[in-house]
């Protein structure tokens, strides 16, 4: 019992000061017939040393990017963390704090929650930020119902299949109780038809989700698309992903509504899917459909600048069941971790991070592709991932092959894509090294010969 | 000590040419931007983010850091969160490399160590919540109890029964009715009695067969064990309906009494609050949730299965809602979980469960003689304190004292909710803190009922602000800096 510190001597003095005989009276309102009568089946408790042991035991049974070589992505990136984020991250008084309701002591969460805000509209061009929600993938769908609630229009909303699946699998489970229905358009070379959406879109449809880079990758015409979606009366919602905004137009510029993404790039560990980090930013007149909690400047009774949580009246602790969502917390410690990694790099600095992982992904296409059983399944601009058809569509044989020599090669689409299913998507962030593309690509050339050999 | 330079705006400070670090050459041939690239995607100019180095960041953090109050520095006896110590020794092994840099789309033969944790995990929330159907994916408390919603709906919509209600106690949290509301059904409130529990004749009056679920939470936010819900199970089972235990109270039944012996179907864990996880200001925090076997069916995909001899995610779930998020689910906070389970123990779990009700029957016994407790003189691991007669009195409200603590380094405890009682001050002092924390928390709160209220109106007089404008900051919100 490491943490409770009740002596038996205080537990005496406690209860009788309560006036009770002991500790089970004091749950005596709990009926005899509602209670357990035997001891919880559970390991048998563990000290420190002991504990450490057996957790890295379990630690050790995985392999992780660390000691491979990772060329995964798709949503959760290998980006390097700068020590200065996990020194403040960790400090004691950020992560064992909590919603800062009473702002007089909690002036240090309001206000990186609000230079967070600031600096995700600087990375957005957009006007509002929030402070947060839980991941990039319910963040569409919270994007999605407030789309929803501010045009009013319940009939239709309308993705396409470059959208992450997981965000779209996410978006159709929050619409399945409240009868909007969901057109998911087909892409086209692995981007989205400006002309099939359009053709998908009616006088009912909320919003247009897209997502740029696309899940394969890809550049998309968000402008484009922008401009069809406004002329119908929708919104547009675009998935993005931070890093990439170093190097290409933000979203906010290219005519987004409201744009949402996944911010473990930004300084987060990959940690096997989350915590992550939710962003999501709109336009002015949207704000007071936003969910999540915002941080807003004031003044204290002195005068002095300070920050509050504001705009409560959306929120579900005052309004209940018409509140604009039931989210109660933000992702505030991550929302902190990609604060301090934004200000670490600066803009010149996430510039370099971007422009080196478009370097060496174009580089690792170069080298892979040199090998004939290899080819860009698709020839559009992209960023930092991409999507490689095997001609000898053998994708299963061939990531067990280069797992087997210490590379996560990539993720094969056909765990969402049955059409792809001679397709799988890399990723190439700064932290690769050329030597490790190099090796990437001689490793899936070896398998050209060998990969028969391994599976026989 | 307050250093007001490091603590201006990251923009104010904010200097051109200024950086933090350096990135490496980049060692592939380089090509020009515009050949990799179409111009009309290029942005031209990265955005503006403020420029600083090492030392501005650091410096401007950890006095940021310094202007909280956090469970390591001050006791924080927020009713209803439970914001008991978070031990170090859980971050450790949360960092440990083999959990921490795990990829969500890592081959499952590459994860073992991590899927048998989280099968584990699995297994020891079935156990602790007497429901076997155990879904780790939610993010939150309040994502669990949408899922689990949502859950109730596709069980009903396969039954083939129209159910269009959510019936949820006036105590409730609020995000019961907005997450009732999310997953498509109305929210209708129901009555609590004088003494803080569930009206059964304003239950009887709005339980019918088109109500799907019942949320209770129990014990409620009162801090009171209601008696009544196996019996309001039996009636609501009798209408085909489903009981869902909004399990932000566990800290004080761990091991005493489990919610599907008491009737429960459905309840969502917060590891966060129950089992330690820490807060971060906000979140992260998850949302485990627990079901009976006729539910499982219909929890999110992937759930952590295993055969012959390895660990697997099972993806196909033909009833399955779906997901509720991306990848598996906020594996950061289940594994800090996982090791505080693990260092407890069934028998230490108990042990928590009875000395947070010991706290905070004592620190009641203490302050119910100078500020009166309505709902009785004994409670579970939180009570609710009421200012009614103070301000009656004197003027003086449940936020003057609040913010008056605050002075004296204590963390307020949550007020005006429940809404059920007035000028109130939910008191949760949780099983790490101690006696002599208690009583001088008691003491100190004792003192200031005394202050003249001209003080405590304008309390805190030692915080770095005092008493924000909030009717300013929503009129004209500023969410963001923009400089002059």
């Amino acid at each position: 019992m490491p943490y409770v510190l009740n002596t038996s001597d205080d537990q005496r003095t406690m209860l009788a000061a309560i006036g009770a005989e002991s500790i089970e009276e004091l749950f005596s309102t709990v009926p005899e017939e509602m209670r357990l009568q035997r001891p919880l089946q559970l390991p048998l408790a563990m000290g420190e040393l002991e504990l450490s042991q057996y957790m890295s035991t379990l630690a050790n049974k995985n392999r992780h990017p660390g000691d491979m070589i990772c060329f995964l992505g798709a949503g959760s990136y290998d980006h390097f963390v700068p020590a200065v984020v996990d020194a403040i991250a960790s400090r004691g008084e950020f992560y064992t704090s909590y919603t800062p309701y009473q702002p007089e002591v909690s002036q240090g969460n309001l206000q990186a929650m609000f230079e967070y805000q600031t600096l995700i509209c600087e990375l957005t061009g957009m006007d509002v930020s929030n402070a947060s929600l839980y991941d990039g993938g319910s963040a569409v769908a919270e994007a999605v119902l407030m789309c929803v609630s501010s045009t009013r229009r319940f009939g239709r909303v309308v993705t396409v299949d470059s959208v992450h699946p997981e965000y779209r699998q996410n978006l159709e489970t929050y619409l399945e109780n409240i009868e909007i229905e969901l057109v998911t358009v087909a892409s086209q070379q692995g981007r989205v038809s400006v002309a099939d959406i359009a053709s998908a879109v009616n006088d009912s449809t909320a919003c247009v989700v897209i997502q740029h880079p696309n899940f394969f990758g890809s550049l998309e015409d968000v402008a484009e698309v922008a401009a069809m979606v406004h002329a119908a009366g929708a919104l547009l919602v675009v998935s993005f992903d931070p890093i990439s905004l170093g190097l290409i137009k933000r979203p906010g510029d290219l005519g987004a509504d409201v744009v949402v993404a996944e911010g473990q790039s930004l300084g987060t560990p990959m940690q096997y899917g989350g915590p992550y980090l939710g962003i999501m930013a709109c336009r002015e007149q949207f704000v007071r459909r936003m969910p999540g909690r915002i941080a807003g400047q004031t003044v204290d009774r002195m005068g002095r600048r300070c920050w509050v949580l504001t705009l409560q009246t959306r929120e579900q602790h005052i309004r209940r069941e018409k509140a604009t969502s039931n989210i109660c917390t933000n992702q505030g410690l991550f929302a902190l971790r990609a604060s301090i990694y934004l200000a670490a790099l600066g803009p010149q600095g996430l510039a370099e991070v971007a422009e080196l992982c478009a370097q060496k992904s174009h580089y690792a296409v170069e080298q892979i592709t040199s090998n004939e059983r290899f080819e860009l399944a698709w020839s559009s601009p992209f960023f930092k991932e991409f999507v490689i058809r095997d001609r000898h569509n053998r994708v299963a044989d061939l990531l067990e092959y280069a797992y087997q020599s210490e590379i996560f090669a990539g993720i094969p689409l056909s765990n969402w894509y049955d059409a792809y299913d001679d397709c799988f998507l890399v990723t190439v962030t700064e932290q690769r090294t050329k030597a490790e593309i190099d090796q990437l690509a001689a490793c899936l050339s070896g398998a050209t010969h060998t990969d028969m050999a391994v599976h026989a | 000590m307050r250093n007001r330079q490091a603590t201006q705006l990251l923009f104010e400070l904010s200097r051109s040419g200024r950086r933090a670090g350096r990135l490496p050459e980049c060692d592939v041939p380089r090509q020009s931007l515009e050949e990799l690239l179409p111009v009309s995607h290029l942005a031209g100019n990265p955005p503006a983010l403020p420029e600083l180095a090492e030392p501005d960041v650091v410096r401007h953090y950890t006095n940021l850091s310094q202007q909280n109050m956090s469970v390591d520095t001050h006791f924080y006896p927020l009713g209803s969160c439970t914001m008991k110590y978070n031990s170090k020794r859980n971050e450790r092994l949360a960092g440990l490399p083999g959990l921490v840099n795990l990829h969500p789309y890592q081959p499952a033969s590459s994860v073992q160590g991590l899927l048998q944790l989280l099968f584990e995990l699995q297994q020891m929330l079935a156990e602790i919540s007497g429901l076997p159907a155990v879904s780790l994916q939610p993010a939150a408390g309040a994502h669990g109890e949408l899922t689990a919603l949502m859950v109730a709906a596709a069980y009903f919509r396969e039954r083939e029964e129209k159910r269009t209600k959510v019936l949820t106690p006036d105590s409730a949290h609020g995000t019961n009715p907005a997450s009732a509301a999310m997953a498509g059904f109305d929210a209708v409130t129901v009555k609590s009695t004088s003494d803080g529990f569930v009206d059964l004749e304003d239950f009887d009056a709005k339980m019918d067969q088109k109500v799907a679920v019942f949320m209770i939470t129990n014990p409620n936010t009162l801090g009171l064990f209601d008696r009544q819900v196996g019996d309001i199970a039996d009636r609501v089972h009798r209408q085909g309906g489903l009981i869902y235990l909004d399990g932000a109270n566990m800290n004080a039944i761990l091991g005493i009494a489990r919610p599907g012996d008491f009737g429960a179907d459905m309840m969502h864990f917060n590891p966060h609050k129950t089992f330690s996880g820490p807060h971060g200001g906000g979140g992260p925090g998850a949302g485990p949730i627990c079901v009976g076997p006729e539910l499982g069916p219909y929890l999110p995909v992937p759930t952590v299965g295993y055969q012959d001899g390895s660990y697997f995610l099972e993806m196909h779930r033909p009833q399955s809602i779906g997901r509720v998020r991306s990848f598996f689910g906020n594996v950061g906070v289940l594994v800090r979980a996982y090791a505080y389970l693990l260092t407890h123990g069934g028998d230490g779990l108990r042990r928590v469960a009875e000395n947070a009700v010991l706290n905070a029957n004592y620190l009641l016994s203490r302050v119910r003689h100078f500020l009166p407790v309505p709902h009785g003189d004994r409670c579970m691991h939180e009570f609710v304190a009421t200012a009614s007669a103070l301000k009656q009195t004197k003027g003086v409200t449940a936020m003057d004292l609040a913010k008056r603590l605050l002075d004296f380094g204590f963390h307020a405890p949550t007020v005006y909710f429940p809404l059920t009682v007035p000028e109130s001050m939910m008191i949760e002092p949780t099983e790490t803190e101690s006696k002599e924390t208690l009583d001088a928390f008691a003491e100190t709160l004792f003192r200031i009922t005394d202050e003249s209220p001209e003080l405590l109106h304008d309390a805190p007089h030692q915080t770095p602000v005092s008493r924000p404008d909030e009717v300013k900051a929503a009129r004209h919100p500023i969410t963001r800096y923009e400089s002059e």
